[in-house]
C-alpha cells in the first residue's frame, strides 16, 4: 500500500489543532452550564434581583463561549470523512454510532433550550426557564458521554468484529461498546475536569472584580459557589484520574510506559513525580532515561495494577519482548501482521475469481493471525512507540496542577467563609492566573490521551498512516491555514468580546 | 420487532431516516435564507435587529439538523460517507467554512469589541445563506449526474477529475447544470422560506415597509426559483438513471427516474403535493391580506420543501437505482445495500430512533412556546437581542 507520509502528518496536524481549538471552549461549556444553572437556581429559590443579576452575567461569557464552541465543533465530525474516509470506512460501523446518537440526544437538547436560555425570560415562566438552562448543561454533558464512547474505543477497541468478506471492522455488542471501561472512566474524568476549569474561569474573572475593587458582592457570591464546586471537581477528577491510569495500564500499557518515561520495566516500579528525560534516549539503548528525576517507590507498581509487587513493562519490553513477564515483541506481531494482510488479499481475490475453495483457505489462514493485522503496515517494531517527551511532560504538567488546584479551592472557599477574601492581596493574584492554568491542564490531559495513543488510530488495531484519504498533502496543507485563519480570528474577537463584557460586568441593583 | 426486520429493510428504513433528516433541514434552511435577505430587506438597524433576532432565535435548529443528517450517515452508511467527504474534499470543505463563520456571527455581530464590524459577521451570514446552500445543492445533484470516483477492493476511495492538472476534488459538481440548478432552486427556495418565517414570527405592525418588502421578496424570490425546479424535475423525469440489476451490475438505464416515479406512486403523489403546498405558501404571503391568515405561509411552503426534499434524496436510492454513482466506474457506484452498516448496527440504530419522536415533541413544544408571541420592536430595542 503506497502511503503519503506527508498527507499523514498534516492531516494529523490538522486533526490536532482544530480539536485542540475546540478544547478550549468545550470544556468551560461543560462546568459552565452547571454553574449558570446553579446560580440561577439560587436566584428562583431566592427571587433576589442580584443573583438574577450575577446569572445573567455568566450567561452573557458563557454563550459567547457556546458559538465558537459550536463553529470550531462541527469541522472535527466531518474531518473523520473528509481527512481520514479510510477510518471511516474500516471503523464507522462502529464509530458512526455514537455520534449519530450525540446528535439525536444531545444537540437538539442544547439547541433547543440554548434559545429559552438566552431569550426564553419574559416568554416563560422562571420555573420552564430554570429548567431550560439546567437542560442545557444536561445536554452539553450528554454530548461529552457520546464523544467519548467514540474517543474511548479508539483507545480500547471492544464489542467488534473483523469481518473479512467487507475488509472492516464491524459492531457485534453495543453494550460493551457503550459500557467500555475506558469509556465511562474517560467520561467521569473530562467532564468533571470540565467542571474544575469552569470554576477556575470563574475564580479568575471574580478574581479581577475583587482586585479591582468592582462588583464586590457579585465576585464573593460567585466565588463561593465556584469553589464548592471545584473543589468535589477536584476530588472526582483525582479520583477518576486514578481510575484512568488504572485503566491505560491495563489497556495500553505503551501509553502508560511513555507517559511515565519508563523504558526497562520492573516490579515495585516507583512513580518519577518529577524529571528532566534524557533527549538522547533511544528504545533498546543502555543510556538513563533521565537526566534528572525525583521518585516515589513502588507508586506506579500500585496505580497500574493495584499491587505493590507487580510487574509494569516499560518500552524496551514492549518493544523486543520479554519472556520470563510473557510480553511478545512487536518484531514478532509485525511478521503476523504481514502474513494477516497476504491472506486477507488472497482471500479477496479468490472471492473476486468466485474461487470458493481458495478463498476458504485464505480465510482459515486469516483468521490465525487477523488480531495482529495493524501491526502488519508497520515497517519497524518501534514504529510502536510514541513520542516519549510530548505526553510525558504534558502529563506531569497536568497532575501538578491537577494537585494545586484542589488547595486554591480550599484557599479560596476558606477565606470566603471567613470574610476575608477580598483582603487577601497574595491569593487574588494566583485566582487571576488559575484559569488560564487550567487551560494549559485541559490541554495536557488531551494531549496525553491522543499523543500517547500514537501510532495508532484505533489502538493495537488501525495505525493512524492507513486511516486517511487518498488525497494529495498540499489539500489538507490549504485547509490546515485555512483553519488556522479563520479560527485564529474568531478567538481574538472571542476573546476581546469576553473581556469587553468583563469589563462592563454584571449589572448592578441601584 | 425491531430485531425481526430483515437486512433490506433495515437499509431501506436507514435511508428514509437520513432522507427525512436531510428534508427537514431544507425546511429549516428559512434561517439561510433569510441570512441572505437582510441586506435586502431590513434598511434600518430596528428593522435588521428584528430579523436577525428572528433568525437568531432559530440559526442553531439547521445547523444541528445538518449535523445529525451527517451523523446518521456515518453511522448508517458509512462507505457514502467515507466515499463522499472524502472524495469530493472541496465541495465539503467549503460547505463546512460557510457553516463555521455562521456559528459566531449571531452572537458576535453586536457586540462591541467585536474585532471584524456587524458588516463583516452579516457577510458571512450572507455566504453561508447562498455559497452554503448552493454548494449543498450541487452535492446533492450528485445523486443524479454521478461523480468521479473508483473504489479499490478495500473500498479506498480514488477521486480523478483534472483541470488544467489540478484534481478538483468534488468542486466539478458546480459544472453540471442539473446540479446548480438544484443548487440555485434551493438557495431562492431558502429565501422564499425566509420571507415566510420572518413574516409569521416578526410583529411588523410597527414596520410596514419590512412587511412590503418582505411580502415582495417572497414573490420576487419564487418567480425565480421556479424555472430551475421545472428545469431540474423536468431533467428527472427525461434522463438516464444509474439502475442495479438482480445480480448487482450498475448500468445506464433511460427514464430510470420517471420508472420509479410511476413504480412508486407515493413518490409522484408526495411531489405533486409538495410542489403545491410551496406555491400555496407563496400565494397567503402575496395575495392574501394580513388579517386573512396571510402569515402561516412558511408551514404551507415549509411542508412542501419537506415533501420535495423527501423526493428528491429518496427517488435516486429506492427501485434498484444506485443513489451515489461513479461516472468513471459503474460498479464502483454505491447502493443502500452495498454502502450501509451491518445488520446489528441498524438494528441497534433503530432502537435508538425510537428517541427521535420524543425529541422532534420537545423541539416543537418549545418552539411554540417561544413562538407563541410574535417578536417585537420592544423586545429587540429592550432585551436580549442579536
Amino acid at each position: 500500500m503506497d502511503i503519503d507520509l506527508s498527507m499523514v502528518n498534516w492531516a494529523r496536524a490538522q486533526f490536532a489543532f482544530t480539536a485542540m481549538y475546540h478544547w478550549i471552549f468545550v470544556p468551560l461549556t461543560l462546568g459552565l452550564s452547571f454553574l449558570c444553572a446553579f446560580f440561577e437556581s439560587i436566584y428562583v429559590r431566592t427571587g433576589n434581583k442580584e443573583w438574577l443579576n450575577l446569572t445573567k452575567f455568566w450567561m452573557t461569557l458563557f454563550g459567547i463561549n457556546f458559538a465558537i464552541g459550536v463553529a470550531t465543533g462541527i469541522i472535527l465530525e466531518f474531518q473523520f470523512g473528509t481527512n481520514w474516509s479510510n477510518y471511516s470506512w474500516i471503523v464507522g460501523d462502529i464509530f458512526g454510532a455514537p455520534l449519530a446518537i450525540e446528535g439525536i440526544f444531545a444537540f437538539f437538547l442544547e439547541a433547543t433550550f440554548f434559545a429559552v436560555m438566552f431569550f426564553g425570560w419574559n416568554r416563560v415562566s422562571k420555573k420552564f426557564h430554570l429548567f431550560s438552562t439546567w437542560m442545557v448543561a444536561v445536554g452539553s454533558n450528554l454530548s461529552a458521554i457520546w464523544i467519548l464512547v467514540a474517543n474511548g474505543w479508539m483507545q480500547n477497541p471492544v464489542g467488534m468484529l473483523f469481518n473479512p468478506e467487507t475488509a472492516r471492522f464491524e459492531m457485534h455488542n453495543f453494550a460493551e461498546v457503550v459500557f467500555n471501561p475506558v469509556a465511562v472512566s474517560k467520561f467521569v474524568h473530562t467532564s468533571s475536569s470540565g467542571f474544575l476549569f469552569a470554576s477556575l474561569f470563574v475564580l479568575t474573572i471574580s478574581s479581577w472584580f475583587l482586585i479591582k475593587g468592582r462588583h464586590l458582592q457579585m465576585a464573593k457570591r460567585s466565588i463561593i459557589v465556584a469553589s464548592v464546586f471545584g473543589l468535589l471537581a477536584s476530588s472526582y477528577v483525582a479520583f477518576t484520574g486514578d481510575e484512568a491510569a488504572y485503566e491505560v495500564a491495563q489497556k495500553q500499557p505503551m501509553k502508560l510506559a511513555a507517559i511515565e518515561g519508563l523504558y526497562k520495566g520492573e516490579t515495585r516500579a516507583p512513580i518519577v513525580a518529577a524529571g528532566i528525560l534524557n533527549p538522547s534516549k533511544q528504545p533498546g539503548d543502555d543510556q538513563d532515561p533521565f537526566l534528572v528525576e525525583v521518585k516515589i517507590p513502588w507508586a506506579l507498581s500500585l496505580l497500574a495494577n493495584r499491587s505493590l509487587d507487580s510487574f509494569v513493562p516499560g518500552i524496551d519490553d514492549l518493544v523486543y519482548g520479554n519472556k520470563e513477564q510473557g510480553i511478545e515483541s512487536v518484531a514478532s506481531k509485525i511478521a503476523k501482521g504481514k502474513k494477516a494482510i497476504n491472506d486477507l488479499a488472497e482471500f479477496k481475490q479468490a472471492r473476486k475469481e468466485n474461487n470458493n475453495q481458495k478463498a476458504e483457505l485464505a480465510l482459515a489462514q486469516f483468521k490465525k493471525n487477523q488480531d495482529y493485522i495493524g501491526y502488519g503496515y508497520l515497517d519497524k517494531p518501534e514504529e510502536a512507540v510514541p513520542p516519549i517527551a510530548i505526553p510525558y511532560y504534558s502529563f506531569h504538567i497536568m497532575v501538578a496542577l491537577g494537585t494545586f488546584f484542589p488547595l486554591l479551592f480550599a484557599a479560596f472557599l476558606f477565606y470566603s467563609l471567613k470574610g476575608t477574601i477580598a483582603e487577601k492581596k497574595w491569593l487574588l493574584p494566583l485566582g487571576l492566573i488559575s484559569g488560564l492554568l487550567g487551560l494549559i491542564a485541559q490541554e495536557s490531559g488531551w494531549v496525553v490521551a491522543e499523543v500517547g495513543r500514537q501510532p495508532w488510530a484505533i489502538y493495537g488495531l488501525l495505525p493512524v498512516k492507513i486511516s486517511t484519504t487518498n488525497l494529495a498533502a498540499v489539500n489538507v496543507q490549504i485547509t490546515f491555514f485555512m483553519f488556522f485563519a479563520v479560527f485564529t480570528l474568531l478567538l481574538a474577537a472571542e476573546i476581546k468580546i469576553m473581556l469587553k463584557q468583563i469589563s462592563i460586568g454584571p449589572k448592578e441593583e441601584l | 420487532m425491531i430485531s425481526n426486520l430483515d437486512y433490506a429493510t433495515l437499509q431501506q428504513l436507514w435511508w428514509i431516516i437520513c432522507s427525512i433528516v436531510g428534508a427537514l433541514f431544507l425546511f429549516l434552511t428559512f434561517v439561510q435564507g433569510g441570512q441572505t435577505l437582510l441586506w435586502q430587506v431590513a434598511k434600518t438597524e430596528l428593522e435588521k435587529s428584528l430579523v436577525v433576532t428572528s433568525l437568531g432565535r432559530k440559526w442553531e435548529m439547521p445547523f444541528t439538523t445538518l449535523v445529525l443528517f451527517g451523523g446518521a450517515l456515518f453511522a448508517s452508511f458509512p462507505k457514502f460517507y467515507a466515499t463522499s467527504f472524502g472524495g469530493a474534499y472541496w465541495v465539503w470543505m467549503l460547505i463546512l467554512f460557510s457553516f463555521i463563520i455562521q456559528a459566531v456571527s449571531y452572537e458576535y455581530r453586536k457586540k462591541p469589541d467585536n474585532v471584524l464590524g456587524s458588516t463583516v459577521y452579516e457577510l458571512f451570514l450572507f455566504i453561508n445563506g447562498s455559497v452554503g446552500v448552493l454548494l449543498i445543492g450541487a452535492a446533492v445533484g450528485t445523486f443524479y449526474t454521478g461523480s468521479n470516483f473508483t473504489l479499490d477492493l478495500y473500498n479506498k476511495v480514488t477521486w480523478d477529475y483534472t483541470l488544467l492538472g489540478i484534481n478538483l476534488r468534488g468542486l466539478e459538481a458546480a459544472f453540471s447544470l442539473f446540479n446548480l440548478s438544484l443548487g440555485i432552486f434551493l438557495v431562492f427556495n431558502a429565501r422564499v422560506l425566509g420571507t415566510l418565517y420572518l413574516l409569521n414570527s416578526i410583529d411588523l405592525s410597527s414596520t410596514p415597509d419590512l412587511e412590503s418588502r418582505l411580502r415582495k421578496c417572497t414573490l420576487r424570490n419564487f418567480l425565480i426559483a421556479l424555472p430551475f425546479l421545472l428545469y431540474v424535475l423536468i431533467s428527472i423525469l427525461f434522463m438516464k438513471g444509474f439502475s442495479v440489476d438482480d445480480a448487482g451490475i450498475v448500468s445506464l438505464v433511460s427514464y430510470k427516474y420517471l420508472s420509479t416515479l410511476l413504480a412508486l406512486p407515493h413518490l409522484l403523489i408526495m411531489l405533486l403535493a409538495g410542489v403545491l403546498l410551496v406555491v400555496y405558501g407563496v400565494f397567503t404571503a402575496s395575495f392574501k391580506g394580513s388579517d386573512k391568515g396571510s402569515d402561516k405561509g412558511i408551514w404551507f411552503s415549509g411542508f412542501g420543501t419537506v415533501f420535495v426534499g423527501l423526493v428528491v434524496l429518496m427517488l435516486p436510492a429506492f427501485n434498484n437505482t444506485a443513489f451515489y454513482p461513479s461516472k468513471l466506474d459503474l460498479p464502483s457506484s454505491l447502493t443502500i445495500y452495498n454502502a450501509s452498516s451491518s445488520m446489528y448496527t441498524l438494528t441497534v440504530m433503530t432502537y435508538v430512533a425510537i428517541g427521535i419522536p420524543i425529541v422532534l415533541g420537545y423541539v416543537i413544544y418549545v418552539w411554540k412556546l417561544m413562538d407563541s408571541k410574535k417578536l417585537t420592536k420592544d423586545e429587540v430595542t429592550n432585551e436580549e437581542s442579536y
